[in-house]
């Protein structure tokens, strides 16, 4: 076994609001390779960008990790003081966001906010540092990035002011890349580009990947892995074939089949009943429980993850293909 | 089959104002003008009785806008606009109020366009009972019955739209526009926000009320899974054009249009695995100066010299398959 890049284990980060405590992230744990990609999937509130928020120690008050080891090449992140943390952000892990203007800075040229990206952490000069820009540009398919680099975000389309977004996350070629769907708000034409240029780098840099979406049919194209979330615990993990051929808890195998597909035209499409329980004061037991077609008294009580195939990992008193595994 | 709304040579020109980050930017010495966008540009869209169109392009192309020409919520530039075959604008006041009932918009966020302080029973409500359809003491078990149709609870009546969930939100939005007994429905985006699970609900839905009420769909969506699940027939978008217009069959087994056959070979599937993407050429051209000739001639695989001179025209180059592109002509051109 390659030693892993990234290591998350048992990670907790609740949040303390005067209603109660929202448990966003939930005993999450996985691990990442170099040159791998990881897909974390879920519905919208299930706790997928507060674990990468969480990588990045960028949680805000009222929440808190409470719990939890973030190993980055073996070292915990959760133990480093907060000018040590600095230093790794941007630098060893670098986050892209859905809306590129969380990175870039409206009223600073391309070129002024890349340099202070690179010299912020490697002593260098500033000639140095603008060649840098200049090649992390044309990097992820930005033409003529010479005189791009004088521009404002304004000047850029969508698509490319996201593609300079994730140019200043590669200047320092971090180890690790935690993507929270960068192109969801993009054409996919446009989203192709872009999935193109990572996967390029997971693959050429070694680079560890971490792409977050709700989009299943992304992750397929995409992922080495898949790691499913809901409601703030991840409910299934393995490889991509096997998840999405074979999956083995109900919201997944639930959440596959509600994608519209080829050749089912005009028919209903299956559908999950119910849906997506608050995490405030969320009560024990599966919290899939008022939506799954397989819950029963068992039910009540919080599912551990198994492994009922090697390799994989799942959180339920009922998987889908138990009993032809058993 | 008829045609029930129909847009003839349809245009639609803005004039663009800055964005606050260009305003910002401005301060700091850039230079940013406000220019004339051309969002829609002489478009012909004829949309059968009990049809389901769907609409594609990218983003900026002029789907919303060509929905709102459709519905009435914007005026055009130039062209004309018909309902049964009739030039709308030609038409008695009184005339013009009784078909404006009949197209209804389902919006993109259905949040944003349910005002949150009015209750369920009133969003619903009101317009029936300000156009007449019912009497005012008819309006709680009319808005029950409607709710309880799109799948909500009929007790929900007093609530405001934030106690609401996304899916939940999406489905009094629908039954808003179903309350004054539309014919044609044009949804823009209008399961974009939901979420997968969520999604597929909101999508059987309008499938069962286009056969429980008769209803007709111009349904805008840059999802080509959802658009091709749903519709009967789809019109692709270039910036501000339609390139190509057929059955879903037809467009998703013989492609014409170049810009479609990129479009489609960039749909994330399920079934597609570490898929090598492949990066297309080019940048999508700002709508302020689209290029000449062909809009999509710069990031065209198959440009020819008189792509970059002259516009090419819809053309039927198969039964009912519609497209503009310059490679119909080579049979008579070589
Ligand atoms: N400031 C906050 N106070 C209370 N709860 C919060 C706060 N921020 C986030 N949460 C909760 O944390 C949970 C996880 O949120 P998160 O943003 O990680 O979801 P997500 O999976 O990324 O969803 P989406 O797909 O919508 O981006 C949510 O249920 C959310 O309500
Ligand atoms: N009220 C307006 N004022 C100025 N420009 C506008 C206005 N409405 C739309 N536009 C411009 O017209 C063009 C077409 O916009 P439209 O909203 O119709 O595109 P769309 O295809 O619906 O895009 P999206 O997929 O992003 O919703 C865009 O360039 C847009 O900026
Ligand atoms: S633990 Fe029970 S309720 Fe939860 S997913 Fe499995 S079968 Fe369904
Ligand atoms: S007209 Fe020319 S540029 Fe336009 S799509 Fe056809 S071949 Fe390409
Ligand atoms: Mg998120
Ligand atoms: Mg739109």
């Amino acid at each position: 076994m390659t030693e892993s890049t990234l290591r998350v284990e048992n990670l907790r980060t609740h949040f303390f609001t005067r209603q109660g405590v929202v448990k966003a992230v939930e005993d999450v744990s996985f691990s990442v390779g170099a040159g791998r990609i990881l897909g974390l999937v879920g519905e919208s509130g299930s706790g997928k960008s507060m674990t990468g928020y969480s990588i990045m120690g960028l949680v805000d008050p009222p929440g808190r990790v409470v719990a939890g080891r973030i190993l980055l090449g073996g070292k915990d992140l959760r133990t480093l003081a907060p000018d040590e943390m600095r230093k790794v952000r941007g630098n060893r892990i670098a986050m892209i966001f859905q809306d590129p203007m969380m990175t870039l800075n409206p009223v600073l040229r391309v070129d002024t906010q890349m340099i202070e990206a690179i010299q912020a952490h490697a002593d260098v000069s500033r000639a140095a540092a603008l060649e840098r820009a200049r090649d992390a540009l044309a990097r992820v398919g930005i033409p003529s990035p010479q005189e791009r680099l004088s521009a404002y975000p304004h000047q850029f389309s969508g698509g490319m002011r996201q593609r300079v977004a994730i140019a200043i996350a590669l200047l320092n070629k971090p180890d690790l890349i935690i993507a929270d769907e960068p192109t969801t708000a993009l054409d996919v034409t446009i989203q192709g580009q872009i999935l193109f240029e990572m996967q390029k780098l997971a693959r050429e840099s070694g680079t560890a990947l971490i792409w977050i979406t709700h989009d299943l049919s992304v992750i397929a194209g995409l992922a080495d892995e898949i790691c499913v979330m809901y409601a703030g615990r991840i409910v299934e993990h393995g490889s991509v074939d096997q998840v999405l051929d074979a999956p083995l808890h109900p919201y997944t195998h639930g959440l596959i089949d509600s994608v519209p597909s080829r050749g089912r035209r005009g028919e209903p499409l299956r559908q999950i009943p119910g849906m997506t329980p608050s995490l405030l004061d969320l009560a024990p037991g599966c919290a899939f429980r008022d939506r799954c077609a397989r819950a029963d008294g068992a039910c009540a009580e919080d599912p551990a993850l198994s492994s009922p195939v090697a390799g994989r990992q799942v959180r339920c008193f009922h998987p889908l293909t138990q009993s032809a595994v058993a | 089959m008829s045609v029930l709304l129909e847009l003839r040579g349809a245009s639609k020109r803005f004039v663009k104002t800055l964005d606050t980050a260009a305003r910002l930017a401005n301060l700091f010495g850039a230079n940013a003008r406000e220019e004339i966008v051309h969002a829609v540009d002489a478009v012909d869209l004829a949309v059968q009785a009990g049809e389901v169109v769907g609409l594609v392009g990218e983003s900026g192309c002029g789907k919303s806008t060509l929905g709102r020409l459709a519905v009435g919520l914007l005026e055009p530039s130039a062209g004309t606009r018909l309902w049964r075959g009739e030039e709308v604008a030609q038409l008695p006041a009184a005339k013009q109020r009784e078909i404006q009932l009949k197209i209804q918009m389902i919006f993109q966020d259905p949040y944003a366009s349910l005002n949150p302080r009015m209750r369920v029973a009133d969003i619903v409500g009101e317009a029936p009972v300000v156009h007449g359809l019912i009497e005012p003491r008819e309006q709680k078990d009319y808005v029950a019955q409607l709710l309880l149709r799109v799948g909500l609870d009929a007790s929900l009546l007093r609530r405001f739209p934030h106690q609401f969930s996304g899916g939940q939100r999406a489905r009094i939005g629908i039954a808003r526009a179903l309350a004054v007994k539309p014919e044609f429905l044009v949804c823009d985006e209008a399961v974009a926000a939901l979420d997968v699970s969520i999604q597929a609900q909101v999508l059987n839905l309008f499938m069962e009320l286009r056969e429980e009420f008769k209803l007709t769909y111009l349904f805008i969506s840059h999802d080509l899974g959802v658009v091709q699940h749903l519709s009967d027939r789809v019109v692709i978008m270039y910036l501000g054009r339609v390139v190509e217009a057929a059955s879903t069959e037809e467009i998703y087994a013989r492609a014409n249009h170049p810009y479609t056959q990129a479009l489609l070979a960039e749909v994330p599937r399920l079934d597609l695995r570490r898929k090598s993407f492949v990066s297309i050429k080019g940048e999508i051209p700002s709508p302020l100066a689209p290029p000449p000739g062909c809009h999509f001639h710069p990031r065209c695989p198959h440009a020819m010299p008189r792509c970059r001179i002259e516009q090419p025209h819809l053309r039927e180059i198969a039964p009912l398959h519609f497209s503009a592109c310059h490679l119909n002509d080579d049979v008579q051109g070589a």
